[in-house]
C-alpha cells in the first residue's frame, strides 16, 4: 500500500498535508463527511506537531483489513513533549495560542486514535479513518 | 504578498474566501477587514466560505476573531456557504462559533444585515424624536 512522508516545518506544510490526506482519503473511497473529518483532524494534529513540537513529520498511509481500506496518519516531533497527556486530552487545554481543541477534536474525528508522549523526548500521535 | 480581495456592497463587505487558508494570509485578512469597516463605515461583513473544504480551530478562531472586532466596531459579521459536511465536522470537533452568526447562502446573509440595518435606523430614528 502506498504510503508517504512530509516534513512539517512551516504553516504552508500544514496546507500540504491536509492536500495529501485529501489524496489518500479519495483513494480509500471515503464518504465525503469521512473525507472532510479526517482532512480536518490531519489539520488540527499538523498544527499542534509545528506550534507545539517545534515541527516533525507526517507519515501518510493507505491500509487495507477486512476488506476494506483506510487511511492512517502518523504525526512525530522531537519537541517538549506533554506532561500529562489525559489532561491535554481534554477540551480547551492549550499550552499555547489554539483553542485547545486539537487532540480531543482529531480523537473524536478518528475512527482510531493512539497517543505516545514523553516530556523531553518528543510526541507520537496516529490517527486511522476507516472506509 | 498573497491578499483575500474584499468587495464593498453597499453598506456591507463581501469576502469569499476560496484558497487553502494559512496564517499569514488569515492575519492579512483580519487587518485588512477593520481597516476597510472604518474606511467604508460597513455595517455588515459577509464571509463566503462555500469554496472551503475544512474548517479547523484555526480558521474558526480566525472568523471568531473577524467577528468580535467587526462587533466592537460596531458591523455584524455573518459567515454564509458552509458545507454540511463542514458543519457535521466542525460540530464533533467541538467548535461551535458562538460568536458569529451563519447563513446558507450570500443572499440570505445579505437579509440579515439589512434587517439589522432596519432595525439601529428605527432605533435612531426613535431617540430623534
Amino acid at each position: 500500500m502506498s504510503s508517504e512522508r512530509l516534513d512539517i516545518r512551516t504553516s504552508d506544510d500544514v496546507v500540504r498535508v491536509r492536500q495529501l490526506t485529501r489524496t489518500l482519503a479519495l483513494k480509500a473511497g471515503l464518504s465525503l463527511v469521512d473525507q472532510t473529518k479526517v482532512i480536518t483532524a490531519a489539520s488540527e494534529l499538523a498544527r499542534n506537531t509545528l506550534d507545539y513540537g517545534g515541527g516533525g513529520f507526517v507519515l501518510a498511509e493507505l491500509i487495507e483489513g477486512a476488506g476494506r481500506h483506510g487511511v492512517r496518519l502518523t504525526f512525530e516531533d522531537q519537541g517538549p513533549g506533554i506532561q500529562d497527556v489525559e489532561v491535554a486530552m481534554k477540551d480547551g487545554f492549550t499550552s499555547g495560542k489554539g483553542m485547545g481543541l486539537g487532540l480531543g477534536g482529531a480523537r473524536r474525528l478518528s475512527n482510531e486514535f493512539f497517543i505516545h508522549s514523553k516530556p523531553g523526548e518528543g510526541t507520537k500521535v496516529t490517527i486511522a479513518r476507516w472506509k | 504578498m498573497d491578499r483575500i480581495p474584499i468587495l464593498k456592497f453597499g453598506n456591507a463587505l463581501l469576502v469569499t474566501i476560496q484558497v487553502d487558508m494559512h496564517d499569514r494570509l488569515a492575519t492579512a485578512l483580519e487587518e485588512d477587514l477593520t481597516a476597510k469597516i472604518v474606511e467604508y463605515n460597513a455595517k455588515g461583513v459577509l464571509i463566503d466560505i462555500s469554496a472551503l473544504e475544512i474548517v479547523d480551530s484555526f480558521i474558526g478562531r480566525m472568523l471568531d476573531n473577524i467577528a468580535a472586532v467587526s462587533r466592537i466596531l460596531d458591523a455584524d459579521t455573518v459567515v454564509v456557504g458552509m458545507r454540511p459536511a463542514v458543519a457535521i465536522t466542525l460540530v464533533e470537533l467541538g467548535l461551535s462559533l458562538t460568536g458569529v452568526k451563519t447563513a446558507l447562502n450570500v443572499e440570505r446573509g445579505m437579509e440579515l444585515i439589512k434587517a439589522r440595518l432596519r432595525t439601529t435606523e428605527s432605533e435612531e430614528d426613535d431617540v430623534e424624536q
